[in-house]
């Protein structure tokens, strides 16, 4: 990793970027500079202005003033449009692969630009290529089975492949890690070195610190639209980086579960108690109470049934069988809207399908949960709307222009903030809170642990599902662990740390 | 900015800015063309001129389109049954008040009946075509299809294949006028259906939970909507409007002639959603917006009728004019004239540092 460092010459430059978007600066006179054969991370919190910068520099969005240079071009470049940047070198992989599943994985690998022959796509020589390209990257598998056949991680690197087979000087990689478990995110990084060192300038975003020093050579910090600093990684600490990306001294997130800690008093009320409730495919019979004022954590690894679990409860997939039981009332769920009648609320993992509600304003989305409970005849006035709105903007410190604004401008912190007001207003019993801090700063995420410990504090029972088990292990004060569908035991207090929950997923001697 | 600007600027920004700019162009043209056009005579104490034609023979269309919006916003797909379904009910209508036979001269059951038994047809109608989109999830191009091709026949069986005509004065008046009422009859019932139509999605929450289920439906479910339902209402109430339009066509010829009654009308009806700046992919919809959308239309057939165009060749002016409005609407349009309107403005800014 230490190998030539500073002789390595400059591929991309950005100077005094600016650009607007209504009533906010989005960015404000930001450099930006990547050297080939680096790593650089890209950090910030939400709404710092990575994305903007990133969709500036890839031509999705334009920008006011400034300038972009790459190198090997002359002039500086103003790119138009995604395609228009590939050409000038610069290729973008997103979180969300953008690829098509039902086509196979050398038509992706070079759709739009597929071999011909004779005028016809020369299929041979197509699949031939791809494998040639992969198998550079190390990448083996068949080429001609559709792309849906692979994880997200083998399509990520899929995608990885095709931007860098297309135009190989600059690579961005937004938030790539997000869906992946440790073992995908280590294969990933290997494909990165490998590019590294065969000279592409790799811009990583991410919120994961960890992942940043285990692979990055570089760090250029934004806060609030601004360039903070660019900064070498080594010479930059773990706490220093969190407080340049805060622009204050660093809550420290260890001190979050102190301060709940005094308030949790087990309570022995049973709020939810399934009893072999089951979700054919997903979810094998399982039995669960759960208390008032409790959080209780769901781990697993990735697949291991965690969301399907909590989805059966909450009627998100209608349980094909088994009993539930909210406090102490037999409960028939058909549609999630028996379950919020019952008291439950539930923030779903994947916050732009089945969260937001995109062009709606803030104000629809939070009320829309209320609204639904209410029925169709007792519309909220307008005013009670507002009422609302505006207080779970105060509550949640929600960062938007004003309650009018649709929902997809505001940053992912803040959209997830607006789902959490749109639960809250619903005064729920019990809320189930499916990777809430996914792709959310640091300073937001610990905002939200917070809230998660104050809400169990007030009474609320609150089911925490996170793939980080730090996260976890500071607001959950039971675990129960899942694997293959099994719900396979539950963790008490005494039993909860790194260790004895990674060895509870692992399943003691289970594997070989 | 000087005060002027800021208003037009305010103006601009309104959403029905565009639709408003289209109905006026084509109302412009006609004054200049027609300097009669909204020249308005009282004859026999009713109102009449081009532009109270325009009106009456809006009808039917707005209230298509109110019906289309609706689906369009909730299902985003469209309705093309509307035209056949709109005939199918005149038909019912029609046999129900003439009790079976070619030609009467007075009811055979009363009116109501038949107005309620066309609207009956309407809604069943509509729920058929809302129960294959919402229930059956079928695509609403294919599923209206079924009726689009079908609706006509199920007419003329009805019909026998003939013509039904219901010679009763009484009968006349929706597509006419009432006596001592200056304007015609369709124009009251058009605006009916838009204010109530306008009632129910204010005055309850279902315009919100229409556009809920239009943008996102997995997430509707997961706030507590029941997409299917409001889908499968959306589709009902486009039946029960195509129902309305069908009595109005019917009573204006006091026949039935269901190979042509409603001919096409889905068709503007669609177009008078889109021309109302609405998206043909569902989400957020502007009822207004349809609604001018359709008086557009018309005004624009009336137009070009009042210039002399014949009427095998109207489609193609009608098509000249769509394309325009159309793309006058388009945001690729707009992102180019910004374009061109930054660079001018980054010149004059570099002037002045200069």
């Amino acid at each position: 990793m230490e190998n030539s460092r500073k002789e390595n010459k400059i591929v991309l430059t950005m100077r005094h970027i600016n650009k607007n978007f209504p009533g906010v600066v989005a960015l404000q006179d930001v450099d930006f500079t990547l050297r080939a054969g680096e790593i650089h991370a890209l950090m910030g919190e939400n709404g710092a202005g990575k994305s903007t910068l990133i969709k500036v520099l890839t031509g999705v969005e334009e920008f006011e003033t400034g300038e972009i240079k790459i190198d090997g071009m002359p002039h500086s470049i103003i790119n138009k449009s995604p395609q228009e940047a590939q050409a000038n070198g610069i290729s973008t992989v997103y979180q969300e692969v953008n690829l098509c599943p039902n086509l196979s994985v050398a038509e992706n690998l070079f759709i739009g630009r597929e071999p011909k022959k004779f005028g016809a796509i020369d299929w041979k020589t197509m699949n031939k290529k791809s494998k040639e390209v992969l198998g550079s990257l190390d990448i083996d598998i068949d080429v001609t089975k559709t792309l849906d056949n692979y994880s997200i991680a083998i399509q990520q690197m899929i995608a990885i492949a095709r931007a860098v087979d297309m135009s190989a000087k600059v690579l961005i990689l937004d938030e790539p890690t997000s869906s992946l478990d440790d073992g995908e995110v280590e294969k990933l990084f290997t494909l990165m070195r490998k590019l590294k060192a065969q000279g592409v300038g790799i811009i990583f975003v991410t919120h994961f610190l960890e992942q940043v020093y285990e692979v990055c050579d570089r760090i250029t910090v934004l806060r609030n639209g601004a360039l903070v600093g660019e900064f070498e990684v080594e010479k930059l600490p773990r706490v220093r980086l969190v407080a340049e990306m805060m622009g204050k001294d660093f809550d420290d997130l260890a001190a979050i579960k102190k301060s709940g800690e005094e308030k949790k008093k087990k309570s022995e009320e049973v709020v939810i108690d399934a009893r072999k409730l089951y979700h054919a495919g997903t979810i094998k019979p399982f039995d669960i109470q759960i208390h008032k004022g409790e959080v209780i954590g769901l781990t697993g690894l990735l697949g291991s049934g965690r969301s399907e679990l909590a989805r059966a409860i909450y009627g998100a997939d209608k349980a094909d069988g088994g009993d539930l039981f909210v406090k102490g009332q037999k409960l028939l769920i058909g549609a999630p809207i028996d379950a919020m009648q019952a008291g439950m609320a539930y923030l779903p993992e994947n916050r732009k399908e089945e969260g937001i509600i995109a062009d709606l304003s803030v104000r629809e989305n939070i009320i829309i949960a209320l609204q639904a409970k209410k029925g169709i005849f007792k519309q909220l006035s307008r005013k009670e709307q507002e009422e609302f709105t505006d207080k779970y903007i105060e509550l949640l410190q929600i960062k938007t222009a004003n309650r009018e604004v649709p929902i997809k401008q505001l940053s992912g912190g803040n959209q997830q903030k607006v789902i959490l007001g749109r639960w809250l207003l619903t005064n729920p019993d019990f809320i189930i809170l499916d990777e809430p801090t996914r792709g959310i700063d640091i300073g937001t995420k610990t905002e939200i642990q917070k809230l998660v410990l104050r809400l169990a504090g007030e009474g609320m029972a609150v089911m925490f599902i996170s793939s980080e088990i730090e996260e976890m292990l500071r607001t959950c004060s039971r675990m129960a662990v899942l694997r293959d569908g099994w719900k396979v035991g539950e963790l008490g207090e005494e039993e909860l740390s790194q260790e004895g929950v990674m060895k509870a997923i692992a399943g003691g001697g289970s594997d070989e | 900015m000087s005060n002027a600007k800021k208003t037009l600027r305010k103006l601009t920004e309104y959403k029905l800015f565009l639709p408003f700019l289209c109905l006026a162009l084509v109302l412009l043209i006609n004054v200049i063309k027609t300097p009669t056009f909204f020249a308005i005579t009282i004859n026999n104490g009713v109102f009449y001129g081009y532009i109270i034609d325009v009106i009456n023979r809006a009808s039917e269309l707005v209230i298509l389109a109110v019906g289309m919006t609706l689906v369009v916003a909730a299902s985003g797909g469209t309705d093309i049954s509307v035209g056949a379904v709109s005939a199918l009910a005149g038909a019912v209508c029609c046999f129900v008040l003439s009790g079976g036979e070619q030609s009467v001269n007075e009811y055979h059951a009363p009116y109501i009946l038949g107005v309620l038994a066309a609207m009956a047809i309407g809604i069943i109608c509509g729920a058929w075509n809302g129960f294959l989109v919402a229930k059956m999830k079928i695509q609403p191009m294919v599923a209206t299809l079924i009726l689009f091709t079908a609706g006509r026949g199920i007419a003329q069986l009805i019909t026998d294949g003939q013509m039904i005509y219901v010679r009763v004065d009484h009968f006349k008046k929706l597509g006419a006028f009432i006596d001592g009422v200056p304007l015609p009859t369709p124009v009251f019932a058009a605006i009916f259906v838009v204010i109530v139509t306008m009632l129910l999605l204010k005055k309850t929450a279902l315009g919100l939970y229409i556009q809920t289920v239009g943008i996102n439906a997995k997430a509707a479910r997961l706030v507590g909507l029941n997409s299917t339902m409001i889908q499968f209402l959306t589709y009902t109430y486009c039946g029960l409007c195509a129902g309305i339009a069908g009595l109005i066509i019917t009573s204006r010829v006091y026949s039935i002639d269901a190979n042509n009654a409603g001919l096409n009308m889905e068709l503007d009806a669609i177009l008078a959603v889109a021309l109302g700046g609405n998206s043909l992919g569902g989400g957020k919809f502007s009822l207004a917006g349809s609604v001018i959308g359709a008086y557009t239309i018309q005004a624009l057939t009336t137009t070009l009728y009042a210039m002399g165009v014949s009427a095998d060749q109207i489609p193609v002016y009608k098509a000249i004019v769509v394309v325009i409005i159309v793309s006058l609407q388009s945001p690729e349009l707009l992102k180019i004239w910004k374009n061109i309107k930054k660079k001018f403005g980054n010149d004059g800014a570099r002037k002045k540092v200069a």
